[in-house]
């Protein structure tokens, strides 16, 4: 039976480790149903690792998990008819057309040939390539590819979709049309969306909550305002004069009021409460200390800055360790 | 919101998985005949030039009567369908996820190989057709009759279909295409330590102790005496079971490399 009041995504203390290296290291997740949930982390974080252990492809070292209502280790089968996965390499045959991996995913889901013409043909107006959904994927574009990718994950009608960074190598058109059906899927089906990405503008334009991962380890969980509402309102970002960023950094570490100073190179990156307020004393102080300054911008946080407060380092830094 | 449409997915169940996974071999084998062709033209070619080198020596030394066409055939038919299989398609569903795609379904995980296996039978079939008709061209035909080729073709594909089991088990634990294509070198023992060329009774010293515990000695007996003498149900009995002992080792192999594959490590 299929509890439909259970969460889509339940994780207790899951563990998974490759040799000496934990890359998943104790993650815990609740995710009701009808999210779609920003699995973020840069690469190397566990996000697909943990993607793999949820989708009954790896077995966890230690922990426990259910999707859609079924335990992930014990359950299987039940895992596996109720969800769908688009994982991070586009996993399709290169000497198949489109239209026959479409049809052998429904044969594999048990779907007779009615149903299976039926998605087919629905599946048809996603995936928006013509003629080519005859041709071999071996002569597809990387979009083609994505989005043909996508619709097999689709074909069964899946409770809970996993999309392991959808739109990874994509250009801007294939990405915004990803977003719009992750979108549509949600909104118009109900369907739970676990989504893992490294890109921040996509956690923050499509999840309800977001969960950062860094080294294994669930760093911050929250909706992508909470989580920028957690680290101060504002975010100062000073363009100093070339070699002055470590004068800026220790001069404004002494202004009263502003909560965190990050130098990066020529820039300073100031975490504070009210930007607005803020603004004077920086300048009066990088004055002072004849420090020269080119540009001074004042904006909200982004997701970019959580991880930061979080890990101590920059999303597009990647892992230190 | 929460989910509450019915359950579009199920269980498809064992034979129309098997059936689902097979058809896409099928379909693939067509697409790869370039790649199979080869393995029809060596055995054909090794036939004439067999023939047309060794007969006359062969024959000379025997006694009068002794048929070295016929009794070259078995040899080809073990030519041609040793070794065939979709083990290198099966590496690169490993490398390029298509087989992590197929994992994430609920479908029965011995088909996955016994699918494959499908194929290969369609092909091993088809690869002994032309090797009799060659010798039926050359003026070899069976003592047994129709029926009698029949049996043969039997023991050629239980044969086949018995080592396809080796190169799958390479693939599937190594995930290594190099890997694979070096299986035919498990051929070499099977198919040279053997009667190939000369009658067991002809054979001395090391040679013979080998052969005697070679399978495919049996397969040749076998296949020999429907083409040459006649039903003799004892050596068609053997070259089916060494057929069948072969296939238990190998398939023991290969599905304990699958079951290592999809355990999830």
């Amino acid at each position: 039976m299929n509890p439909p009041s259970s969460p889509a995504v339940e994780a207790r203390g899951l563990v998974r480790v490759f040799g000496e290296k934990r890359a998943v290291d104790g993650v815990d997740l609740d995710i009701p149903r009808g999210q779609i949930y920003g699995f973020l982390g840069p690469n190397g974080a566990g996000k697909s690792t943990t993607v793999r252990m949820l989708t009954t492809l790896l077995n966890p070292t230690s922990g426990t998990a259910r999707v859609a209502g079924h335990d992930i280790a014990g359950d299987t089968e039940n895992v596996r008819l109720r969800i769908g996965v688009a994982l991070q390499e586009s996993a399709l045959d290169p000497k198949q057309t489109g239209r026959e991996i479409l049809d052998m995913q429904g044969r594999l889901y048990g779907l007779d040939r009615a149903a299976r013409h039926e998605r087919i043909a629905d599946l048809e107006r996603l995936v928006d390539i013509g003629d080519a959904m005859d041709a071999m994927v071996s002569t597809y574009s990387g979009g083609m590819k994505r989005r043909l990718d996508l619709a097999a994950a689709l074909v069964h009608k899946p409770e809970v979709l996993f999309l392991d960074e959808p739109t990874t190598g994509l250009d801007p058109v294939s990405r915004a049309s990803v977003w719009a059906e992750v979108r549509r899927l949600n909104e118009e089906m109900g369907m739970t969306i676990f989504l893992t990405t490294q890109y921040l503008e996509e956690a923050d334009a499509l999840a309800h909550r977001v969960g950062i991962i860094a080294r294994g380890r669930i760093v911050a969980d929250g909706t992508p305002a909470e989580l920028k509402r957690s680290i101060g309102s504002d975010v100062v970002i000073v363009s100093v004069g070339e070699g002055q960023g470590a004068l800026a950094g220790d001069t404004l570490r002494g202004v009263n009021g502003l909560d965190h100073v990050e130098v990066k190179g020529d820039r300073v990156i100031v975490g504070v409460s009210d930007g607005g307020a803020a603004l004077s004393p920086v300048a009066v102080a990088l004055s002072g200390a004849g420090v020269k300054v080119n540009e001074l911008t004042l904006r909200t946080p982004t997701l970019d800055d959580v991880f930061l407060e979080m890990t101590g380092n920059r999303m597009e830094e990647g892992e230190t360790a | 919101m929460s989910d509450t449409r019915p359950l579009l997915a199920r269980r498809a169940g064992f034979l129309r998985d098997l059936g689902s996974v097979a058809l896409r071999a099928v379909r693939l084998t067509r697409r790869d005949a370039e790649a199979v062709v080869p393995g029809l033209v060596v055995p054909l070619f090794f036939l004439m030039i067999n023939i047309g080198s060794l007969q006359s020596f062969v024959e000379g030394n025997l006694p009068p009567g002794f048929d070295f066409k016929a009794f070259q055939l078995p040899v080809s038919i073990i030519f041609a369908v040793t070794g065939i299989s979709r083990a290198g398609s099966l590496v690169i569903d490993v490398q390029d996820g298509y087989l992590d795609r197929l994992l994430l379904t609920p479908v029965a995980r011995p088909t996955l190989l016994l699918g494959l296996m499908v194929a290969d039978l369609a092909v091993i079939t088809l690869m002994c057709v032309p090797v009799v008709i060659l010798g039926a061209v050359l003026g070899v035909w069976f003592e047994t009759g129709v029926l009698g080729m029949l049996v043969f073709l039997a023991i050629g594909i239980s044969w086949g279909i018995a080592f396809t089991g080796f190169p799958y088990a390479i693939a599937l634990k190594t995930g290594n295409p190099i890997a694979v294509n070096n299986a035919f070198l498990l051929f070499f023992p099977f198919a040279f330590l053997t009667t190939a060329y000369v009658p067991q009774e002809q054979m001395t010293g090391w040679l013979a102790t080998v052969a005697d515990w070679n399978p495919v000695t049996y397969l040749l007996a076998g296949m020999r005496a429907l083409l040459m003498t006649g039903w003799d149900g004892d050596a068609i009995l053997k070259a089916f079971l060494a057929s069948g002992m072969v296939a238990a080792i190998s398939f023991t192999l290969a599905f304990t490399a699958l079951r290592g594959r999809v355990r999830h490590k």
